[in-house]
């Protein structure tokens, strides 16, 4: 297993065109199944700001705006990153690709800290229902969901940038020691359509948590 | 022409023989034939357990207000009743056994896709079952295998995270085979082997794991936020902070109803197949029958709001999923109809396999009947939560899917063993269990009908005679669940060799030897005609 068989294919596949086709499907697949686990918390979002409307704008105002949009451009020029470190192993260019798979990584743990940063600051201000909720008034009952939605949704993301994080960093290892080539690059495909998709959840979290709301 | 006929010898190199040897060539297997025995293995024992389950909420029913098990322990069984036989038994029974098994041999490949994800989902399954037996161990559960809120996340003082923790976990073994069994269609399928040449079992997969695929991940994510607000004493489904406990029952009726469809397509998949056989003929309609398996797949995802028509959903919402429900009546209808035209003035061959079949469509029917029933608002609004619920949805899913999964292990278990049961005692056994199921499950349609409602240790004295009726056809059911483990048990040892095709049938699974090798053909497979191509006798 240790020395690199590029154009080898397993053995249940007839040729490496086969296992690529479906590889990527599976991919696919797996991302369609992500977009309907999010999609719960989407829905209960969806259906308590409807019903809470005011207290959900409450809410978003305790967000920190400057730090998410941050976030959210750090994020996408991770993977922007990603899309070009593919391009490269398809071209050739390896370093340039170990260089862009690592930045890609460095990006999501930018993002990691980032995030961290802001949940501390909600703890100190008594945000974080469950844990520390100290807020009163009268919109304080209802903006709880607002915040328990809130780390539901960004604390699952986070965990699934995590994980894209640790993927970007065995991508750029293995790409290092030579593993994929021109002819071969479906594992830096398949991480980087994950990345992607964790990208595109977070485009859909933005507006929703620090967005909605401002202007009322 | 008898059938079936040994029609051949034992194949010595066989997935059995061939491989790693001993308990690690099993567990650490790729091979998608002994994965489906691992899932088969593992299955049984949970039939086992759920049905020892229902063995108490039977015993405890034969009279009213019977003292010898508690209410909360009455409570627990049909709990563990339910979350066994729904998650640990009937998602994976079809799919993940027979068809783990046969969808590569059925469309010439070699394996599945991914031959690792196929062996990660048993473990995935296998801890999943854990988490269940530890809730069994440490006191149970009381919810009901439905977890409604918010009885589940704020007044329940049972194990409700860890059940929900094995529900998940087993989830996502489904959301995996699911993944894995599509691609597989789509990119495994041998020369010649075109969509409209797929064996309707295939096509029941196929639609089965499209569902798995899309309905699971709700289920998980509405789990997990049972088990968040249980933890954080707080959440969108507690009324007490104004948030929608019916909200809940809207996420779980997304995943529980198509879950439905998960167990009954892979059914009327095998009973197909079944049919054709048990009348050496094409199956009528065949585009109809493959289509009508999508377009049950598809509407099934729009009619969970017809377990919510007393639940305080609007009266509009509700016409709309009753309009819908009605509608999933059409493509089962076509299907039946077209089991019967596949059979009207045939030659019918009354094997083991062709009576389960024939049991499925009859109990089928019933069920799915009594299904319309229930669809219909204003008739729901009496019905529901009595044992009329109950009974429809026992014929569905014990009269239609296990009828059928018991067909399918019979009609396919010279295959997958190379050995030929005992068709006397098999036919016995088929004809015991479906008279056994009817003599259980219909007085609770005159129950339920009569007003006596499900989830209650205690009824009134007049309903006695039906309850015991009904507690003494489980215990035929019994013995007719016990009798294929010792007679499909004995012909391991003493059943004559089957050889490749012991029912003359037709199919790609049944041109490789029995057992088949490791790599399911001596000879990559090449299709030029369709299925079904049977000749009359």
């Amino acid at each position: 297993m240790s020395t690199p068989q590029p154009l080898a294919h397993a053995p249940q596949f007839d040729d490496p065109t086969q296992q690529r086709t479906a590889a990527v499907l599976g991919m696919w697949a797996f991302l369609v199944t992500e977009v309907l686990f999010f999609g719960v918390l989407f829905a209960g979002y969806a259906v308590c700001r409807w019903r809470f409307p005011d207290a959900f704008a409450a809410g978003s105002r305790h967000t920190d705006l400057p730090m998410g949009a941050i976030e959210t451009g750090v994020l996408l020029a991770s993977s922007c990153a990603a899309a070009l470190a593919l391009r490269d192993v398809q071209l050739g260019g390896r370093r340039a690709a170990t260089r862009l798979l690592v930045l890609t990584a460095a990006l999501g743990a930018t993002f990691l800290v980032m995030h961290g940063f802001e949940y501390t600051d909600e703890y100190r201000e008594g945000l974080v229902p469950g844990l520390r909720y100290t807020q009163d008034g009268p919109l304080a009952g209802k903006m709880e969901f607002f915040f328990y939605l809130y780390f539901a949704i960004t604390g699952l993301h986070s965990v699934h940038v995590l994980v894209g994080v640790v993927l970007m960093l065995v991508m750029a290892l293995r790409n290092a020691r030579g593993r994929f080539r021109a002819t071969y690059f479906t594992p830096v495909e398949l991480a980087a359509l994950y990345w992607h998709l964790v990208d595109i959840v977070w485009i859909f979290v933005f507006p929703l948590v620090y967005l909605v709301g401002r202007a009322g | 022409m008898r059938i079936p006929e040994s029609t051949g010898s034992y194949a010595r190199d066989n997935y059995l023989s061939q491989g790693r040897p001993g308990l690690r060539g099993w567990l650490l297997t790729h091979d998608h034939k002994r994965v489906a025995i691992l899932y088969a293995l593992a299955i049984t024992g949970f039939f086992a357990l759920g049905a020892v389950a229902a063995a108490l909420v039977r015993l405890t029913l034969v009279q009213p207000d019977s003292q010898w098990i508690s209410p909360e322990t009455y409570d627990k069984s049909f709990t563990f009743h339910g979350i066994v036989m729904v998650w640990f038994f009937l998602i994976p029974s079809i799919p993940n056994t027979l068809g783990n098994f046969l969808l590569p041999l059925m469309i010439g490949a070699r394996d599945v896709a991914f031959p690792r994800l196929n062996l990660f989902s048993w473990y995935l399954f296998m801890l999943g079952g854990l988490f269940t037996i530890a809730t069994l161990l440490l006191g149970g559960v009381d919810t009901g295998w439905t977890f409604y809120t918010p009885f589940s996340t704020m007044f329940s003082n049972t194990h409700v995270i860890m059940a929900a923790a094995g529900v998940f976990v087993s989830g996502f073994a489904s959301i995996v085979s699911g993944m894995n069994f599509i691609v597989t269609v789509h990119t495994m399928r041998a020369p010649g082997m075109r969509w409209f040449r797929l064996p309707l079992f295939v096509w029941a997969i196929y639609a089965t794991s499209v569902v798995m695929m899309l309905a699971t991940p709700v289920l998980a994510m509405t789990l997990l936020l049972i088990a968040l607000e249980r933890l954080a004493g707080v959440g969108i489904f507690d009324p007490a902070l104004g948030g929608d406990p019916v909200l809940f029952q809207h996420f779980f009726w997304f995943y529980s109803h198509p879950a439905v469809y998960i167990m009954v397509l892979p059914a009327m998949g095998v009973t197909s197949e079944l049919i054709c056989c048990g009348v050496r003929r094409r199956v009528f309609g065949y585009r109809f029958m493959a289509w009508s398996m999508l377009g049950i797949a598809f509407i099934g995802f729009l009619v969970w709001g017809h377990h919510m028509f007393v639940a305080g959903q609007s009266m509009y919402a509700s016409i709309a999923f009753s309009l819908l429900s009605f509608a999933v009546a059409v493509p089962s209808a076509i299907k039946v109809f077209n089991w019967l035209a596949t059979m009207y003035k045939g030659v019918i061959d009354f094997h083991a396999p062709m009576l389960y079949a024939l049991g499925f469509v009859g109990l089928f029917t019933l069920g799915g009947l009594t299904g319309l029933f229930l669809a219909a608002v204003a008739l729901d609004v009496s019905l529901t939560d009595t044992y009329f619920v109950v009974a429809h949805f026992h014929y569905i899913m014990v009269g239609g899917a296990v009828m059928a999964y018991l067909g399918g292990i019979h009609f396919w278990w010279p295959k997958i063993t190379g050995r030929l049961y005992s068709e006397p005692l098999a036919r016995f056994a088929a004809i015991l269990m479906f008279v056994g199921f009817n003599v259980t499950f219909f007085p609770q349609y005159v129950l339920g009908y009569l007003g006596m409602p499900r989830r209650y240790h205690d009824y009134p004295p007049p309903f006695q005679a039906l309850n015991v009726v009904s507690s003494a056809g489980a215990a035929i059911l019994a013995v007719a669940y016990l009798l294929p483990l010792w007679y499909l048990g004995r012909s391991l040892w003493r059943g004559a060799s089957a050889g490749p095709n012991p029912w003359h049938a037709t199919g790609l699974e049944w041109t490789t030897p029995s057992p088949p090798p490791h790599d399911n053909f001596p000879e990559p497979p090449v299709v030029e005609r369709g299925p079904y191509d049977y000749r009359d006798p």
